[in-house]
């Protein structure tokens, strides 16, 4: 089924109903569907065969979404964090779009030569515009979404009406949040998370209400003023909303539902924040652009049993994704593609009608039986709680051993002088990769390199112990907190290299 | 077998459903007693709705048979579905806490 049929629901059912606020912004279903038909014509009339979004969201992200399913045309929202080349090159890689901008974009995709409207322009004469509604094909493509590309080229990612809408229908039950429902949102519009948010709080029946620039006193304002039940944030964001309710203790009466995600969380942020509001329901989401958003979830309770457990195997849920929402299969496969039993690690394939797999360029990486390879290392426990174990791409091998930077970080994050840190291999000549753990110190706290690495050795094998530490203000990361280890890894690497230089330097001179 | 995403439209009622998961059993998906017929079709004059099947459908409820078919109501009417004169049930999901 389309998208569009989503609206189409939630617009018949309930017109009136406040379905988006944004600024100063207020919609009905009725007039987001109303607006989303004019959309379409403006689209439609401009002759564009996809529609590119560089804008901070808003009502720009449900709109368009509509509006371009409506005119039959895919979307995608890019990233407006990028530089101007990077914007084009990705805007290049798009069949003769229609690229709408916010005011402050404009001149970032002005020398793009595609044709181009600000946001503005485009509600205004969605306004006025001939209605334009459409039924695309559900196995046309809805939706395409760019990788971060933190270790490659981004990858373009499809997804298909059918795709998105067996995610939405498969996980949300229609009409089923209470009137005074408010979502909040803050993930950005070109994320996955965002998409989804869209998409998944409109068919629930709950008001969204957009923060489009992040800043956790105005999350928190927000939270009171517009009686908000339910938000969404990646790490970083949940780190300042604690940092900030720390530093300025506020009561978040309305709020029952707090999910996290995006990459993964510190176990010790969970607990500062779990212990900060203890009349919240937590929820971890785990899920990728591939699969149109969440496929695994650690609910509330989940939360508060693994809190209260003295069981281990209860306990350590904590640090788990939960349990694969219906529709998802999920598998562990060994290198050599056999399927892994309960409490072995491997990497994480699954299965179900909202994973795409799908690749502009590239096409689908599906295998024959349907199953799609996450390259997220992971692991299954006896009740079925996943566990994920970083990208296996950033497996290290350090003398011929298999190393998963996350057992690492796990265990040293929870050293009270760090903060944050991350674990990377650079090239060794003696053992081709050795381990660097790149860690930002508690504030105030200067920890001794060895006493870190005691740390670690104190918890895992001796193999496993960081060959260096070293120590940053902040770790390089996305704003939706995905640490960019390459950057790190080739920092290492040309410092090695100038090492050598000035070595090989150094000895010619003595000769 | 009809396709999957096919929308359809009751004769005697307001109701109208989207195939979700199709089976050979909904070439004969009826509502409110009366065969569906595909949405924008002329309905027949004659089909009346038959009383044993006017519980009514509920808005948004994915409803399924035996045979593994799913159909999701887009629209709520009088009538109630069936295969035959078998009656659909509606799919019960464990609530998900709002994930996004």
């Amino acid at each position: 089924m389309s998208i569009s049929l989503l609206l189409e629901m939630a617009a018949s059912s309930d017109p009136d109903r406040t379905a988006v606020v944004s600024g100063d912004m207020r919609l009905t279903t009725g007039e987001l569907s109303s607006l989303a038909d004019g959309g379409a014509g403006v689209i439609a009339a401009s002759g564009a065969q996809h529609v590119a979004y560089v804008g901070t969201g808003g009502v720009m992200l449900p709109l368009l979404l509509f509006s371009s399913a409506r005119a039959c045309v895919a979307v995608t929202p890019l990233n407006y964090r990028l530089s101007p080349d990077g914007l084009r090159e990705l805007i290049d890689r798009l069949p003769t779009p229609l690229v709408i901008a916010d005011a402050e974009y404009q001149d970032v995709v002005a020398g793009a030569g595609k044709q181009v409207i600000s946001s503005d322009e485009f509600i205004e004469s969605a306004r006025t515009a001939e209605p334009s509604a459409e039924f695309p094909d559900p196995d046309d493509v809805a939706i395409v979404l760019f990788t971060s590309g933190t270790t490659s080229r981004p990858k373009a990612v499809e997804l298909t009406h059918n795709n998105l809408t067996s995610y939405v229908t498969g996980t949300v039950e229609f009409g089923s949040a209470s009137p005074d429902d408010a979502a909040l949102i803050c993930v950005p519009p070109y994320h996955i998370a965002g998409v989804g948010a869209a998409l998944s709080n409109l068919y629930a029946g709950r008001k969204m209400v957009y923060l489009t620039k992040f800043h956790p006193s105005e999350w928190v304002r927000l939270v009171a003023d517009e009686g908000i039940t339910t938000a969404t944030v990646v790490p970083t964001m949940l780190d300042r909303i604690v940092a900030a309710l720390e530093a300025t203790p506020a009561e978040l009466p309305t709020l029952r539902n707090l999910a996290y995600g995006g990459s993964k969380v510190a176990l010790p942020l969970v607990r500062k924040a779990l212990q900060l509001m203890p009349g919240v329901g937590f929820v971890n989401a785990y899920g990728l652009t591939e699969t149109s958003s969440t496929i695994a979830v650690l609910t509330p309770d989940d939360h508060r049993d693994a809190l209260a457990a003295s069981d281990d195997a209860v306990a350590r849920r904590l640090g788990s994704v939960g349990q694969p929402v219906p529709g998802i299969e999920v598998q562990i496969r060994a290198d050599d593609g056999t399927v892994l039993g309960p409490g072995e690690t491997g990497e994480l394939f699954v299965r179900g009608d909202q994973v795409s797999g799908r690749y502009a360029e590239i096409g689908s990486v599906l295998d024959a039986e349907g199953w799609f390879p996450t390259k997220d290392v992971a692991m299954l426990d006896e009740s079925g709680y996943l566990f994920i174990g970083g990208r296996s791409d950033d497996t290290i091998i350090r003398g011929g051993e298999n190393i998963a930077p996350a057992e690492i970080e796990d265990v040293l994050v929870e050293h009270p002088d760090v903060r944050a840190c991350v674990v990377v291999g650079p090239e060794d000549p003696e053992w081709g990769q050795i381990i660097v753990a790149v860690v930002m110190p508690s504030q105030g706290a200067s920890p001794d390199p060895d006493e870190l690495r005691e740390h670690v050795r104190k918890s895992l094998r001796g193999s496993r112990t960081p060959d260096r530490v070293v120590f940053r203000d902040e770790l390089p990361a996305t704003a939706t907190g995905k640490v960019l280890r390459r950057e790190l890894v080739d920092e290492f690497s040309r410092a090695r290299e100038e090492q050598e230089r000035s070595a090989a330097h150094a000895r010619s001179r003595k000769d | 077998m009809i396709k999957n995403g096919t929308r359809l439209q009751s004769q005697v009622c307001d109701t109208q459903v989207i195939v979700v998961r199709s089976a050979d059993s909904l070439d004969d998906l009826r509502a409110g007693g009366a065969p569906m017929i595909p949405i924008g079709e002329e309905k027949s004059s004659d089909a009346s709705l038959d009383p044993a099947f006017s519980d009514g459908t509920l808005m948004g409820k994915r409803y399924v048979d035996e045979n593994g078919a799913e159909v999701l109501v887009t629209k709520a009417g009088v009538g109630s579905l069936s295969v035959g004169t078998t009656a659909l049930t509606v799919k019960e999901a464990k609530p998900l806490p709002a994930s996004d």
